[in-house]
């Protein structure tokens, strides 16, 4: 393979979970509501993901982890939704508890060492046809099964969202909650699915860390791309195509290095590694004033 | 006298966590979100051992202060770096700050390979600092140092500042009411939240560098166990009064020292103590919901 097609595979490979994750994020945030929370729905989905993928079935690890960013997003719901605490006080403390909850359950359940436990993995999976297109062909098409699911889920999101009688009532809520609450929208019903929605985004996102991906658990291994996630986000600008374009670019910066080492360049390797966080910096200040949020995203209680 | 040496241990352990969570406290009550006292800390301590390195044999006893200077500044330019952001383009300090932390570490990781690394090159640390460069210990034949001083000295003064002095109280109402800070007491909102940032980096970057001049003696990867996530919790569970974060933060010192004993002892994961520490947020945040209020001096920041 050529690096070209080497550097674009691996592209699409890091974007799949900062896709899933973005994409549930788009969905909570556009009802008003901000979940920092998401880091912690991403590591607790790589661990039900894990733990569950262990009974030899890929999609009930899948499932596992769906299930697992839910539970941490039912939490986050509960503090967000029910009591109105504070948002980002309640989402960084629930993905602190997450990643340590992760850690201190692994570390019980298979030693501290961590032996290496081998879960069944996705394969690749070439789509007939479509997979021979020049260059774009096998990065898009030669891809676990769980991308495909992905691809299938941007344009439905997208429709729910603005296409339907439902979704436009959740972005009515993210935009004006009185005039939302007046013409009889649940409110907090919409929210909390929405929050629901975004943990079990951000569950598949790690599942498919451990399922697709890595092949096994390791802590904190979601390493911040719950937050690079609601960065995208921004950049995206709260849409779902948006979204996914922003993740593809940085999906490609982090794949940057596999062109780099085609190329026989040697630069410091922790320079790759900071990278995504670097251009999250740069992207956020590029967007500067271009971007448009939900108007009350984060502050629902100082409306009502 | 093993009761002695844990209880110094604690009191070790207490030290960043007070200066860290101070930084936070300070940041938060002044309206500033700064997530970063983990990357701050990881730059101050690096100063702080490159300078203590470099200047040790020149200086002399003096180097001490140098270090203890440049770890502040790191700690200070570090911040500045989000606190730019969100002065010129709005971005978020809560996501800038978590991004700065991981660049931080990635930064951390290369220096200890590469341009400071301890001249045999094996181990990724740096060289130990010369006994004239470290902080003096108290107590004989413990661990316990000057740097405990230092934190409860800060705290106090901090906790001068927001009860009698003029910049305290500006600090608090830029934090409350930013809108009535400008119009009623002229109070420049960005400039005032700008040095707020500052001045919560440079306390956050003085931890590491008290971290490294009196304790570790050398820079090396994992430094900080996440002292600077431990102080988010430190602060607010101090209602973010800064005499109540050295109570707050011997608390959680001796909760984490304890954890460490009961993995050693009764193979209990110590990351169940960050579980512990996220609960305990978590349940004030409810309870001071459920009173019908936030965590006093806390408010909501901007989120776009």
């Amino acid at each position: 393979m050529i690096p070209f097609e080497t550097f674009l595979e691996g592209t699409v490979r890091t974007a799949t979970p900062l896709s899933f994750a973005a994409l549930g994020e788009t969905i909570t945030e556009r009802s008003g509501i901000i979940n920092i929370g998401l880091e912690g729905a991403i590591i607790a989905g790589a661990f039900g993901g894990f733990v569950a993928a262990g009974t030899g079935h890929v999609w009930i690890g899948f499932a596992g982890a769906a299930a697992a960013g839910m539970f941490i997003a039912a939490i986050f719901a509960f503090f967000a939704i029910r009591l109105r605490t504070d948002q980002i006080i309640a989402g960084t403390a629930i993905s602190l508890m997450s990643l340590g909850l992760t850690a201190t359950l692994y570390r019980q359940l298979y030693g501290a060492t961590g032996a290496a436990l081998s879960i069944p993995t996705m394969g690749v999976v070439e789509i007939p046809g479509l997979v021979s297109i020049p260059l774009i062909g096998r990065a898009l098409f030669a891809q676990p099964p769980i991308t495909y699911l992905l691809y299938a889920l941007i344009p439905v999101v997208w429709f729910w969202l603005y296409r339907t009688y439902s979704g436009l009532g959740l972005r009515a809520i993210g935009e004006d909650p009185r005039a939302a609450v007046a013409a009889g929208i649940p409110a907090n019903r919409v929210q909390a699915l929405a929050v629901l929605l975004g943990g079990m985004f951000g569950g598949i996102a790690g599942g498919t860390l451990v399922i697709a991906q890595a092949g096994s658990f390791a802590e904190g291994m979601s390493a911040g791309r719950g937050f690079i996630a609601i960065a995208i986000v921004v950049l995206g600008r709260w849409h779902p195509f948006g979204v996914a374009a922003a993740a593809l670019v940085f999906g490609a910066a982090s794949a940057l290095q596999y062109l780099f080492q085609a190329m026989g360049w040697s630069l410091p390797y922790q320079l790759f590694l900071a990278l995504p966080y670097v251009l999250t910096l740069l992207g956020l200040a590029g967007i500067a004033g271009k971007a448009t949020a939900p108007a009350s995203l984060g502050r629902w209680q100082d409306q009502t | 006298m093993p009761d002695l040496s844990l209880l110094a241990d604690a009191l070790v352990r207490a030290t960043p966590l007070i200066i860290a969570g101070l930084a936070v406290a300070f940041a938060f009550r002044g309206g500033v979100f700064n997530i970063g006292a983990e990357g701050q800390l990881l730059v101050g301590a690096t100063a702080g051992a490159a300078v203590s390195l470099w200047a040790g044999p020149a200086l002399g006893r003096s180097v001490l202060i140098v270090a203890l200077l440049s770890a502040a500044l790191a700690g200070a330019a570090w911040a500045a770096v989000a606190a730019e952001l969100r002065k010129r383009f709005g971005v978020l300090e809560i996501i800038s700050t978590i991004m700065l932390n991981f660049i931080a570490l990635h930064l951390v990781s290369f220096l200890v390979r590469g341009p400071l690394q301890e001249p045999t090159r094996i181990y990724p640390q740096t060289q130990s600092i010369a006994d004239s460069a470290r902080l003096p210990i108290i107590l004989p034949n413990t661990r316990f140092h000057f740097g405990f001083i230092i934190a409860i000295v800060l705290a106090c003064f901090f906790g001068w500042l927001f009860k009698t002095t003029a910049i305290g109280f500006r600090v608090r109402a830029i934090g409350a009411a930013p809108k009535a800070a400008w119009i009623a007491g002229k109070v420049d909102v960005k400039r005032t939240s700008y040095i707020v940032f500052l001045v919560s980096g440079a306390l956050a970057g003085l931890a590491g560098g008290i971290e490294v001049s009196g304790v570790t003696y050398a820079l090396y990867e994992n430094l900080s166990p996440g002292y600077g996530y431990t102080a988010i919790a430190v602060a607010l569970i101090a209602g973010l009064n800064p005499i109540g974060v050295i109570a707050s933060g011997i608390f959680f010192a001796f909760l984490e020292t304890g954890a460490l004993a009961l993995q050693r002892d009764f193979a209990i994961p110590s990351s169940a103590a960050s579980v512990v520490e996220a609960v305990f947020v978590l349940a004030a945040l409810a309870i001071s919901s459920l009173r019908g209020r936030g965590i006093p001096g806390l408010t909501r920041p901007a989120t776009r």
